[in-house]
């Protein structure tokens, strides 16, 4: 478990990264926490010639609520969100997802920025941000540009990022009343990765929405489910119908006990949030 | 090579690392410092846990590097830490170890859960410790001693609000 050599850089501005990033001719990449990075160098699936170390960069560091939405720069840690560092415009759904990711050596560290970078299929972040309809802002050598989280990740571990892209932040839309929200996932033990995320929300006018992570390769809105669960006096047997439906167009690779365990967890979390 | 600066123990260490060093192997093997263990590499274990800037970090998974200019603590710089102290008295009294493998990564974590924490309980110990692995399997008397430690600590209740003037 030891890296392969490389060269490091710690520029100054988010613009210099961006630069030394493009670098011609190098396999590069940006670190911040490291809490994903390290591994992948160490067990040498991440080769590169170039480390550039972002995580010094205050202009990632940015936390602020505007008008109608909250800001969250890149770099905010697992640990400052648990800590209740950052305004809590969602009713403490932030809180929880942050305070279960892995262990606490590991959230000081570890980023939403990494987290959502990387696209692990089931990582929690994606899944939690998808929920909410957050978009991602994004610098590179093109200039900056804004993107739908649910856009921004196309598959497992593949984003719109490009050679020189950096994750400056996401604006998450404030809910117009106090957010109602479940959250559930299944995983082998405290900390570990999930096998699967649901969160629930519910929106002031009544509207549920429901998001599967951990069951293919990126977070799904589970479109049909939350149409029946926002249908007046559905029934239990309606909503596991409308989830099947779900699983078909979405997630047409799950076997008989994924499906029953993601069905499991998704009425746990619709369950939590009534 | 890349000059770093670490504030090491309470000490200045002035080294030149390799960029791909992590924490651990230059703790370890250029200054010396072998309390820090490594069982896995990945983050997993929790056996390399040290402190930086205040935090709990796993010394696996930063870079020599990205320590400049930061104060790194190891068990070794905590001897007379009145929590150490404390925990380290627990730990023999409950008989928390065997081999002693994951011991300093178990102290420096169970130190973090006291800093955070006023009387944690059995349960929210077992909680916090789950990113810590013992190979030899000793985690009720790990946990033990880690609540009786808490219990020790005197906390006193807030000062009540200063009456308004009138
Ligand atoms: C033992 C263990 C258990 C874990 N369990 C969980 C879990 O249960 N759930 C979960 O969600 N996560 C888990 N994680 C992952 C953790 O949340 C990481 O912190 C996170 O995935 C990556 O964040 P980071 O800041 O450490 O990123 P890094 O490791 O520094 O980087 C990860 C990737 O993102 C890129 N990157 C980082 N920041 C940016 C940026 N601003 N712009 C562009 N690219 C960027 C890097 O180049 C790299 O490719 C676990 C990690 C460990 C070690
Ligand atoms: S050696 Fe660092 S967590 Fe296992
Ligand atoms: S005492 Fe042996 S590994 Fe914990």
């Amino acid at each position: 478990m030891k890296s392969a050599p490389f060269d490091y850089l710690r520029p100054k501005t988010v613009a210099e990264a961006s630069v030394a990033l493009g670098r011609r001719g190098a396999n590069t990449a940006a670190i911040a926490g490291g809490q994903s990075l390290m591994p992948m160098l160490g067990l040498r699936v991440a080769l590169i010639d170039l480390l550039v170390d972002i995580s010094r960069l205050d202009d990632l560091k940015l936390v602020t609520e505007t008008l109608d939405s909250l800001w969250l720069g890149a770099l905010t840690t697992h640990a400052a969100i648990e800590d209740g560092k950052v305004p809590d415009l969602f009713n403490g759904l932030l809180r929880r997802v942050a305070g279960q990711i892995s262990y606490r050596a590991v959230r000081n560290h570890g980023t939403i920025g990494g987290s959502v970078a990387l696209a692990d299929p089931s990582a929690d972040w994606p899944c939690c941000l998808i929920a909410l309809d957050a978009t991602v802002r994004i610098a590179g050598r093109g200039g900056v540009r804004v993107e739908r989280v649910a856009d921004f990740i196309h598959d497992s571990y593949s984003t719109t990022l490009t050679t020189g892209d950096i994750i400056v932040g996401f604006d998450i839309p404030a809910p117009k009343a106090p957010l109602r929200w479940g959250f559930a996932k299944v995983a082998r033990k405290s900390g570990a990765f999930a096998h699967s995320i649901a969160i629930a929300t519910q929106a002031k006018d009544g509207a549920i929405s429901v998001v599967l992570g951990a069951a293919g390769p990126r977070p799904r809105p589970m479109t049909a489910t939350a149409n029946q669960l926002t249908a007046p006096a559905s029934s239990e047997e309606q909503v596991r119908a409308a989830i099947t439906a779900d699983f078909d167009a979405h997630f047409a690779d799950l076997d008989a006990y994924q499906k029953r365990m993601h069905t499991a967890n998704i009425l746990r979390a619709v369950r939590e949030m009534r | 090579m890349t000059a770093i600066t670490v504030e090491l123990n309470g000490v200045k260490v002035n080294d030149d690392v390799e960029p791909r060093q992590s924490l651990a192997d230059f703790l370890r093997d250029r200054c010396g410092l072998t309390a820090t263990h490594l069982g896995c590499e990945h983050g997993a274990c929790g056996a390399c846990t040290v402190v930086v800037d205040g935090l709990a970090t796993r010394s696996c998974l930063t870079l020599a590097v990205m320590a400049d200019g930061r104060a790194v603590s190891t068990l070794e710089g905590l001897r007379a830490d009145p929590l150490m102290t404390l925990l380290r008295r627990h730990f023999h009294e409950s008989h928390a170890l065997q081999c002693g493998f994951c011991t300093p990564g178990m102290l420096i974590t169970a130190r973090d859960i006291l800093q955070r924490y006023v009387h944690p309980n059995a349960e929210l110990v077992r909680h916090e410790l789950s990113g810590q692995i013992c190979r030899c399997t000793g985690y009720a008397n790990i946990v033990k001693a880690i609540v009786a430690a808490g219990q020790d600590i005197p906390h006193e209740p807030p000062a009540p609000e200063p009456a308004p003037e009138a």
